[in-house]
């Protein structure tokens, strides 16, 4: 089931258009020039700014503007989904007061000496996905390589079974690619999801391990254990954003050098440069676009937003702003000055940004270390993802 | 020279730990922390340029 297609994205855009979904980089670059603020009526009244400073102001207004869902579908977010300011997966879904207390709490699990000492595990990952094609003439850097590292690397963090990485990548289909089904639709998909997690945590319970759900049920706030539906909500946060946007970042960056064997040529001479062309990969193919939905009737920049409308908020929109980035449209793999928000801005900064930072250099590095020289096999099977997350899901590469 | 980071604007993007280690460390929680004073050896100018101009939130400043 798709929606009808768009007819002028200004007035009635859609992120899940074929058009956008295949290359939204012209659609933004368009909505700025002409309506920095577009409006759509799906979704029940939607609002997209992309310009950064637009981004930016409302990513900053928690007052204004609430993390309750983050997610854009059919329909409002009803009376039965959890309220603010704990919501349906906190920290993301929490607006202040509550907000620092639900982060703060897992601040320590992804901060850079906590994920330094994931590194050799992700190695010895890659390695093993890797090390079978060496010799091959042809891999899917999606399905064989991309989609396989953030999937294992949370399972392991959360003390779940590594084989159950298949689950987990339905997981996030139901939650973010399928925003066009209708909401009974997706509630019912989300069923099986639940089960899931109750099972993990149930067995956790009759056996506590040393990992993050026990972390989780054994955690405080204000001197009492975090309430079910919390450490419920996090543990589905920490699969869902853990899982695509990485193996999203990570499938685009393959892409990019796949297409450009001049970026490729220096980045196997200058290994060294592999972090900033990682920062510049994070700006211009960032995967993830969050939402906000509005508190109260506000007029932004002459637009009368209303109380429940959707903010879709394009981070990757942000970085492609002329005003903040030269040559904005231009990937450079050594661009020293690169204020990217690819990893949000305000108080919801991706949590696992240094996660996902170590994972991509790692996994880039492995890549590159076995396969000096690649191309995509077909640019025209390359299938990329609809919602939210953006990032290619079908990647066959040519190797040699 | 210092450097300075502006705590409230800080929300621990980590861009200047990664680019200018002898002037700005992690916290337990990954927030950015000013090493020492700040002072700037005549070696570090351009890592506490890179430090100000990578950061996302504008927390980091270079005063005299």
């Amino acid at each position: 089931m798709s929606n009808p297609p768009v007819e002028d994205f200004a007035t009635d855009f859609d992120h899940t258009d074929p058009r956008w979904v295949a290359d939204p980089y012209p659609i933004w670059d368009d909505l700025r020039e002409r309506c920095p603020v577009a409006h759509t009526n799906r979704y029940g009244g939607a609002w997209l700014p992309t310009r950064h400073a637009d981004v930016t102001a409302i990513a900053h207004d928690t007052d204004h503007f609430t993390s309750r869902t983050v997610v854009v579908g059919n329909g409002r977010p009803t009376e039965e989904a959890p309220p603010a300011p704990i919501g349906v997966a906190p920290p993301i879904t929490s607006d202040p007061p509550f907000h620092s207390h639900a982060r703060r709490l897992l601040q320590p699990v992804f901060a850079p000496a906590r994920v330094d000492a994931l590194e050799p595990y992700v190695r010895e990952l890659c390695g093993r996905l890797l090390d079978p094609f060496v010799g091959s003439s042809s891999i899917d850097a999606s399905l064989d390589f991309a989609e396989h590292i953030p999937v294992a690397v949370i399972s392991k963090m959360l003390g779940f079974p590594e084989e159950d990485g298949e689950i987990f990548r339905g997981f996030v289909h139901e939650i973010l690619e399928a925003v066009d089904l209708p909401q009974e639709e997706r509630f019912e998909r989300f069923a099986p999801i639940e089960e899931y997690f109750v099972a993990r945590i149930e067995e956790h319970q009759a056996d506590p391990q040393d990992d993050l759900t026990t972390f989780l049920l054994n955690a405080e706030i204000g001197g009492q254990p975090l309430a079910p539906e919390h450490v419920f909500g996090s543990m589905v946060l920490l699969i869902v954003a853990g899982i695509d946007t990485t193996w999203s970042a990570l499938g685009a960056s393959i892409w990019h050098l796949a297409q450009h064997p001049e970026d490729l040529e220096r980045l196997i001479a200058e290994p060294t440069l592999l972090p900033v062309a990682i920062e510049e990969f994070l700006r211009a193919y960032a995967p993830v676009t969050m939402a906000r939905l509005v508190i109260e009737d506000l007029d932004f920049e002459g637009c009368p937003m209303r109380k429940d409308d959707w903010v879709l908020l394009s981070f990757p929109a942000a970085n492609r702003d002329p005003e903040v980035f030269e040559d904005a449209d231009k990937v450079i793999i050594d661009r020293a000055v690169n204020r990217h928000a690819a990893f949000g801005l305000g108080i919801h900064r991706c949590l696992g940004s240094n996660l996902a930072r170590m994972e991509l250099r790692v996994a880039l590095e492995e890549w590159l270390a076995r396969f000096g020289s690649f191309t995509l096999s077909n640019p025209e099977a390359v299938e990329w993802s609809q919602g939210q997350v953006r990032g290619p899901r079908v990647l066959p590469i040519t190797l040699g | 020279m210092r450097v300075v980071i502006d705590s409230e604007k800080c929300q621990g993007h980590g861009r200047c730990f990664a680019l200018a280690p002898e002037l700005f460390e992690s916290d337990d929680l990954g927030q950015g922390l000013v090493i020492g004073d700040g002072q700037v050896a005549p070696g570090q100018a351009q890592a506490a340029h890179l430090a100000e101009q990578n950061c996302p939130e504008y927390a980091i400043s270079l005063v005299e």
